[in-house]
């Protein structure tokens, strides 16, 4: 226990609270990092899960649904640390964009995953009574669909920026700045109450990223599909 | 498989073919031993403390959504942090990777041990207690093995996600495959990064197609009933409700 104690006794030296390598410093260039790399993924991964939900009928319907569900198999096998490495060895080290791209890589399958499992499994009887109503089709994706969906989505998206999240620390090894940058640093210098203090401030950020979710879907989930479910 | 790649800027090509030779029997081969230890211990650590856990979690209800709040707050925790954190207790040892793997392990595990058995249809329980089976016998003999399916799902997602997470190891020096991925960023040369990743995957799936064989193997019943609705398959969707 003592080491726990000696890294709760880093939090309390002065230098970690100011420059560029405090804490409050750390904490915005990794929230900054997450919330681009979660921007662009809910960016590509929302509207092609909602429009390949939506189109259900015909073969191509089942062969797009094949490949998204393979996505997120193949995404959960696919080395994080790796692609990071590869993605900067084949550009130039350093830049925040070689290192955004396996970011958004990892994190796409789940909110497509969860987006287009969510639309497809809205009740066939809840989209004819929409149509009944003489809603049209972007307007039964949009108005229907998506609210009922909203659960699974908010799922997805948890897990993407969980994900996300945990990619960015340990992006720190290939240059990126963040909470990371205590944990490598620290390892590097063998100054384990760096490293432990960065890896339970990234314990702390990945706690709230789960109450961020879970206060967003009393939020927005329409009370009448949280009490159906 | 694909197409032979290459980088565009300079001369040094994706793989070096005979690099890949000269390292097959050391560096690789030893990874690769290192790797298969690192993430198959904790699958069979896990399961051996899910299934019990799983169980009691059925059979008390009030409990599970304690483990439940736990494992979900557990998964959320990035492995590096756990590894960091781990290293001032266990050093720099195996067990530094095997015990935050296990307890990945576990939450995804456990709420498949509960799902599993909660989806046994009540009237086959209750056919179970008429043919005069006492509670042990149900749970071995009708319970656990119509739960098998998607405990094996669990599985299959679990010893996926820990081969791939393995390597995350190499950022404190324990991480069978992910090592090479060291050697290729300090030596600023992709062949060894690029065989790293491809040993990963085909890991990966060669796991993944051999639990699904035994899957198969153990459940009979769920091919027959599967093969009628085998058409399109629904996609599983990740990261279950609060």
């Amino acid at each position: 226990m003592n080491a726990i104690f000696s890294a709760l006794e880093w939090f309390t030296r002065a230098q970690q609270w100011s420059g560029p390598d405090g804490i409050p410093n750390r904490v915005l260039e990794h929230v900054w990092y997450s919330l681009l790399g979660f921007a662009l993924t809910v960016l590509i991964a929302l509207p092609a899960g909602l429009v390949l939900g939506h189109l259900r009928r015909g073969r191509p319907a089942q062969i797009t649904g094949f490949l998204v569900t393979s996505s997120a198999n193949a995404a959960r096998a696919l080395p994080t640390l790796g692609l990071l490495i590869l993605a900067v060895v084949l550009t130039s080290a350093g830049d925040l964009v070689p290192i955004l791209i396996p970011l958004v890589v990892l994190a796409v399958p789940p909110v497509l995953v969860n987006t287009y499992a969510g639309v497809r499994q809205v009740e066939a009887g809840l989209r004819d009574a929409a149509e009944g109503m003489g809603m049209r089709g972007r307007q039964v994706l949009l108005r229907v669909e998506l609210p009922v969906a909203l659960p699974l989505i908010l799922a997805g998206m948890r897990t993407a920026m969980i994900q996300i999240v945990s990619t960015a620390t340990i992006a720190a090894y290939v240059g990126l700045g963040g909470l990371g940058r205590y944990i490598v640093d620290g390892y590097a210098r063998q100054d384990y109450d760096s490293m432990a203090g960065g890896a339970l401030l990234v314990i702390a950020l990945a706690v709230a990223v789960q109450f961020v979710f879970a206060g967003l879907s009393r939020l927005v989930v329409s009370p009448g599909v949280r009490a159906g479910r | 498989m694909s197409p032979p790649l290459s980088a565009p800027a300079d001369a040094e090509p994706l793989i070096r073919w005979e690099w890949i030779e000269r390292n097959l029997s050391d560096d690789i081969a030893e990874g690769l031993r290192e790797h298969l230890i690192l993430s198959f211990t904790p699958v069979l650590l896990g399961l051996a403390v899910a299934l019990p856990l799983g169980i009691a979690c059925a059979r008390w209800r009030r409990v599970y959504p304690f483990v439940l709040a736990a494992t979900s707050v557990l998964y959320a925790i990035p492995a590096i942090a756990l590894f960091v954190v781990l290293v001032a207790f266990t050093g720099l040892t195996y067990s530094t990777v095997i015990v935050p793997l296990t307890l990945y392990t576990l939450s995804v595990l456990v709420p498949a041990v509960v799902d599993g058995l909660r989806s046994v249809p009540d009237q086959v329980r209750q056919s179970a207690v008429a043919m005069g089976f006492g509670p042990l016998r149900r749970l071995v003999r009708v319970e656990l093995p119509l739960a098998l399916g998607v405990v094996m799902a669990g599985l299959r997602v679990a010893t996926v996600s820990n081969i791939s997470l393995v390597s995350v190891g190499s950022l404190i020096g324990i991480g069978g495959l992910g090592d090479l991925f060291v050697t290729g960023l300090q030596r600023d040369f992709p062949t060894p990064i690029v065989v790293g990743i491809a040993s990963i995957i085909a890991l990966a799936l060669v796991a993944d197609v051999v639990l699904l064989a035994v899957q198969r193997a153990l459940t009979p019943w769920e091919r027959a009933g599967r093969g009628r609705s085998a058409a399109a398959p629904e996609p599983e969707p990740v990261g279950g409700e609060q």
